[in-house]
């Protein structure tokens, strides 16, 4: 449908490296007025860092940038955003302190002579345009009170009623309900009518498929392949994302997985309707002694808030959870604790002391156990020792401060703190992220060998092959509902992707 | 192969004289500092450096010290408590308040012997810095601004007790203790090492002391380790204001009157002890001795302003000044301490 006119954005043979790393190798990408182009890839493929460069983020990379037919160089948003360029980035960027109005004019506010916010007219034209887009909330009232698929939704607007010509959303839907998704859908069909160039990045593969008329897909920096959405299907896009005969050094899970029958172990979680605003919806499941129980959805699924639940560190609204065949309430990260509940967060820097040194980080889960009152500290440093042998920490040496070592044993480090507080639940968010290879192994063994010893293990990820490697039970969450179970049956990256 | 690999690889650095000497640099500096202050006071003043003076700077940062005590807990915790200075001053008022003063005092008291006298005090302060661990804990009031709804809370209680009057008259105890002197040594001077000395081994040596550090060094860190954060803080709160209290009776004792306003001062000289010290305000490190050190640096410069000929308004001048260079210090102090271990 675009053959024979001119692009309104053409790039070619674009090519950018992150010191020493290249996020992307020799791109071209083209964009016309009136086109919905969707973005397919993995985590880490390119799409967010081509659409930066478009958008200014990023103004060094090599390559020829075309607009209109010229060639062009933003030197910096402010450059893009002149030349008619609007992005909606992944994360939510808005300001939670001021009103509706005020986020919707955001650096654009009408002014009178005077140079003063004229209040009354921005409200007005507010409300306008979140009407037309199907939102109905007074623009006056603050931004930060309104659900966040709400604040999603107005940011969007923002940015498509700016007057842009050409837009980009980067995972707009992730936080959005079904209808909510149909309006933003509408909205974009009357815009590309109307002459707008758009790129719709997702991992929702039916939704790229629904709204774009072209897409694109990525693979670890290059562009793999593009044609009209028309002409492909969830399948062939999945497996264009994954690649066959995989270039990658490790197993690439795309051959199918056979899961192990249930060992019949004790329930030790036992989750019943767990509920939490717009993130969790009726989570129901069980986790069993000596099994590692994988979760696995895209970001924004559900999976964190699910974690920090279970840790006590966020409230549901409804649900109950059984520990050992206990109701818990979990008030609190003390009570998980004391209920048998360990949690390991996907960042390092939100549950390590940096400044202190590793032994401290090590003991803190056990101090209750081993002092009443006074400090052992040659105890403390003896069951340091013991675990830094156990999970071979490099450096050896439980005196140095923890922020010296290196991000692989940091993580060691943060699995060894509840290893010398066996608890009954071990939850890890994210356990391998980061890690290359070798890293990742020795977290994969000591999970195996906690597992062994009776533990029951859950394993959140957004990455298929960390919940690939790891689990014997695998559940999909899917915008706060888990949709599908994978037990007992073969398994592979494409269904799970495909469950997704 | 070795060399060039050092070179490139991101692996833990090696940590010379220097890297230590930037990572020590916030017990060093308030270190030196007390060193030069004191140098130049004894060649600029021979009254200066005498035993007889080594005693009055002692007695002079006493009652600092007993507030700074808890004060130190608090900001080891990343939290600040403005309300020391008014709970030290009403806890002082409420003890005279319940001992019978003299015909002359014109002040509705509750005479009471001396032991409930104090214990009722030493309640009022505690149930004062309840309020405040209530306040930062279960109602989420940052603790900047529920102190400072404290600081003039207690102000009105000790203006309500005293209505502008002086009561002279404490318990025998607390008049021993505040002015009495054991083989020429204050009693205050004992007192308030013993609470220093105790506040010490709190920190260095027992669970709860450790729990301070971690919650002040990574408060995320502390409740993703399952430890009990509002508990803590709480707990550091009502210390603050239970040392603050003792503080304050003891003050009115050896300054030998309760009344309004008296306190005014220790709010800013007890902070700037901790701070002064080398206790990072960002919380997690510092200590006790930290903070000895910051009560030498203040009492070697109050006492020693006063021995060289300097105008006295001057004086409140060269203090700020003083302040300011000690906040500097650890602010830059804690960078250097992440660039070193980050």
């Amino acid at each position: 449908m675009s053959q024979g006119r001119s692009p309104i954005l053409e790039l070619n043979q674009i090519t950018k490296a992150f010191g020493g790393v290249e996020a992307l190798r020799g791109v071209d990408f083209a964009l016309y007025a009136g086109e919905i182009h969707g973005l397919v890839g993995e985590n880490g493929a390119g799409k967010s860092t081509l659409m930066k460069i478009i958008a200014g983020v990023h103004p060094e990379f090599s390559g020829r940038f075309m607009l209109d037919g010229k060639e062009t160089r933003f030197r910096s948003t402010r450059d893009a955003h002149a030349a008619g360029i609007a992005m909606v980035h992944q994360e939510l960027s808005v300001a939670p302190d001021l009103t509706v109005a005020e986020n919707v004019f955001l650096g654009n506010q009408p002014t009178n002579r005077l140079g003063l916010v004229q209040w009354r007219r921005m409200a007005r034209d507010a409300g306008e345009q979140l009407g037309r887009f199907g939102i109905d909330v007074d623009p006056m009232s603050r931004l930060g009170d309104l659900p966040i698929g709400l604040q999603q939704l107005i940011e969007i607007a923002r940015v498509l009623f700016s007057g842009a010509r050409i837009v980009i959303l980067d995972e707009p839907t992730s936080a959005l309900s079904p209808p909510e998704v149909e309006r933003l859908f509408a909205t974009l069909r009357r815009l590309r009518d109307e002459g707008t160039g758009i790129v719709f990045i997702s991992h929702f593969i039916e939704d790229i498929l629904r709204v774009s008329d072209t897409v694109t897909v990525f693979r670890n920096g290059r562009k793999v392949a593009e044609t009209a959405a028309a002409e492909t299907t969830k399948g062939a896009l999945i497996e264009a994302m994954i690649g066959r005969g995989g270039d990658a050094l490790e197993h690439s899970y795309t051959d199918d997985l056979q899961l192990a029958p249930s060992n019949g172990g004790r329930v030790v979680l036992k989750v019943d309707q767990l509920s939490l605003g717009r993130s969790l919806r009726d989570v129901s499941f069980e986790a069993r002694s000596g099994e590692v129980l994988g979760i696995y959805g895209f970001m924004g699924c559900g999976q964190q808030e699910l974690s920090r639940i279970l840790f006590g560190k966020l409230r549901p609204d409804g649900g109950t959870i059984v520990v050992d065949g206990r109701a818990r309430k979990l008030r609190s990260t003390a009570a998980a604790r004391r209920a048998g509940v360990a949690l390991v967060p996907e960042s390092r820097r939100d549950m390590l002391f940096h400044q202190e040194p590793v032994y401290k980080n090590i003991s803190i889960s056990v101090l209750e156990r081993i002092s009443a009152l006074l400090l052992k500290p040659a105890r403390e440093r003896a069951i340091a020792m013991r675990q830094v042998e156990q999970l071979q920490i490099r450096p050896p040496v439980v005196g140095l401060d923890l922020g010296m070592l290196s991000g692989g044993n940091q993580q060691k480090v943060a699995l060894a703190k509840w290893l010398t507080y066996p608890p009954r639940l071990l939850v890890l968010c994210e356990p391998t992220r980061g890690m290359d290879v070798g890293a990742k192994n020795d977290v994969i063994n000591i999970v195996r060998d906690l597992r062994a010893k009776g533990l029951a293990i859950i394993v959140l990820s957004t990455e298929p092959e960390t919940v690939l490697s790891l689990a014997d039970r695998i559940l999909v969450l899917k915008r706060g509902a888990v949709v599908r179970e994978f037990a007992n049956e073969a398994v592979s990256k494409d269904r799970l992707l495909e469950a997704a | 192969m070795a060399s060039s690999d050092s070179a490139t690889a991101p692996a833990p650095r090696l940590r010379g004289f220097g890297a230590f000497l930037r990572s020590q640099m916030r017990n060093i500096a308030p270190f030196l500092t007390l060193i030069v202050l004191s140098a130049f006071f004894a060649i600029a003043s021979p009254s200066f450096a005498t035993l007889d003076n080594v005693g009055n700077i002692l007695t002079q940062v006493s009652v600092t010290g007993i507030i700074a005590v808890g004060l130190t807990f608090v900001i080891l915790c990343a939290e600040i408590d403005l309300s020391v200075a008014s709970i030290a001053n009403v806890t002082g008022i409420a003890v005279a308040y319940f001992t019978l003063q003299e015909s002359y005092v014109n002040i509705a008291n509750v005479p009471m012997p001396g032991w409930a006298a104090i214990l009722l005090a030493l309640a009022l302060c505690a149930l004062l810095g309840l309020v405040n661990a209530l306040g930062l804990t279960v109602i989420g009031i940052p603790s900047f601004i529920m102190t400072l709804a404290m600081m003039q809370i207690a102000a009105g209680i000790s203006a309500l007790l005293v209505r502008g009057q002086i009561a002279y008259k404490v318990p025998p105890l607390i008049s021993t203790l505040g002015s009495g002197a054991i083989g020429g040594v204050p009693w205050i001077v004992i007192v308030a090492a013993v609470m220093l000395l105790g506040g010490h081994l709190v920190l260095t040596y027992t669970r709860f002391g450790r729990y301070i550090y971690m919650v002040g060094g990574n408060r995320e860190a502390a409740e993703f380790s399952g430890l009990n954060v509002k508990l803590i803080l709480g707990s550091v709160m009502v210390i603050s204001a239970v040392c603050s209290g003792i503080g304050g009776m003891l003050g009115v004792a050896h300054f030998g009157s309760a009344q309004q306003n008296e306190f005014d001062t220790y709010l800013l000289d007890s902070i700037a002890a901790v701070v002064v010290g080398g206790t990072s305000l960002f919380g997690g490190r510092g200590g006790i001795g930290n903070t000895i050190v910051g009560l030498f640096v203040l009492g070697v410069l109050n006492n020693g302003l006063d021995h060289v000929n300097i105008d006295s308004f001057l004086k409140i001048l060269i203090r700020g000044l003083i302040l300011l260079a000690a906040l500097i210090i650890n602010v830059y102090a804690q960078r250097l301490r992440e660039r070193t271990t980050d």
